[in-house]
């Protein structure tokens, strides 16, 4: 049974079509990678999913419901830009958090902004780029939501934040949820993720479990990637 | 640190066999606790169903056993764990032979190789 089923979805920006009859069914308690250069319709199929933009074609379903009220009250959405408010501190967001979203873990969170050894009194637009992007990934996960999308999580953050943040989705999801995670740093998630979608040009080029795919290739999906996607 | 994976193998098989060499090396020993899964995949850096699927692999070839409601444990059958053993070892001299013969060299050959090596020269 899937959880968030999208069927002959088709988006055009004027002229360019992003998405073009994709067709994608993902279940409960998976990793799921949406791999794509730029431009290939990740950032557009997410926001889509939550409900930010209109399709010109399709349904989508998120465990039964349309996007709206019911299904972002089941979506923990992490967008691909800094979206939170400069002005607040991480002690304010804690709160702007637990009063948006009924699902939120505000002990959780707390303790990652801890690990972190953050002042909890200090400005976003006062940390670094490196620690906001881990601030917000830390309050993203901190609902205890059915699905998180995550547009490019990791992007734009050094190495070793990148390994921090990746701990921090598998060690915090919640039991039996969804995650998507979009990007195109494909080796440093790999070892990460059950299945892999390949998204080429608006359409799914590929949709399978990793270590399948493995199995199957003899390749990893970073090698897979870089050919069907040769320039 | 994430652990190293190669290229081209099922991730859950390679940690499959990390975690039989810490068997067999004592670094598990018989009857001692595996983590959780949630923690031990936070620590390889890999998903916690890829994780789940090794240990219930090892499970299945019964070095690995569960008890209800307090996790999983290495057997604490001695004589599991010195089969397990001969088998990582067979797999190595397997790899290393085919080596060997890659570069030229008889069975004989390899045989003398290896009884004439001295560790002190390695």
């Amino acid at each position: 049974m899937s959880l968030l089923e999208v069927k002959g979805l088709t988006k055009k920006f004027g002229k360019v079509t992003a998405l073009n009859q994709v067709d994608l069914s993902l279940e409960a308690g998976k990793i799921v990678g949406l791999l794509g250069p730029n431009g290939s319709g990740k950032t557009t199929w997410i926001k889509l999913v939550n409900g930010l933009i209109e399709p010109d074609q399709g349904s989508i379903l998120i465990d039964g419901h349309s996007p709206g009220p019911e299904s972002k009250a089941l979506v923990s959405y992490l967008p691909d830009r800094e979206f939170l408010p400069p002005y607040m501190t991480s002690e304010q967001l804690l709160r702007f958090y637990q009063d948006f979203f009924p699902d939120f873990d505000r002990e959780a969170a707390l303790s990652m902004i801890k690990s972190l050894s953050l002042d909890l009194k200090q400005k976003l637009k006062a940390m670094s780029k490196g620690t906001r992007e881990k601030l917000q990934l830390i309050l993203t996960m901190s609902r205890r939501a059915r699905v998180y999308l995550l547009d490019e999580p990791i992007a734009g953050v050094d190495p070793a934040a990148r390994d921090y943040i990746l701990r921090t989705i598998i060690g915090n999801y919640s039991e039996g949820a969804l995650i998507v995670i979009s990007t195109h740093l494909i080796a440093d998630v790999e070892n990460s993720l059950d299945d892999v979608v390949f998204l080429k040009s608006g359409k799914i080029e590929l949709h399978e479990n990793v270590d399948d795919l493995r199995a199957r290739t003899g390749k990893d999906v970073d090698h897979l990637f870089r050919e069907v996607f040769a320039c | 640190m994430a652990w190293e994976f190669k290229s081209g193998i099922p991730i859950y098989l390679q940690i499959v066999e990390t975690l039989k060499t810490e068997i067999a090396s004592g670094k598990l020993r018989a009857g001692d606790p595996i983590r959780t899964v949630r923690d031990l995949a936070v620590e390889a850096g890999v998903n916690p169903n890829t994780m789940q699927r090794a240990l219930a692999q090892m499970e299945q070839e019964g070095i690995l056993y569960t008890v209800r409601a307090s996790g999983r444990f290495v057997t604490k059958d001695e004589e599991r764990i010195r089969k397990m053993r001969i088998q990582l070892a067979e797999e190595e001299v397997r790899s290393l032979y085919r080596r060997l013969t890659g570069i030229g060299l008889s069975r004989e050959e390899i045989i003398r190789s290896v009884q004439n090596w001295k560790e002190e020269e390695g």
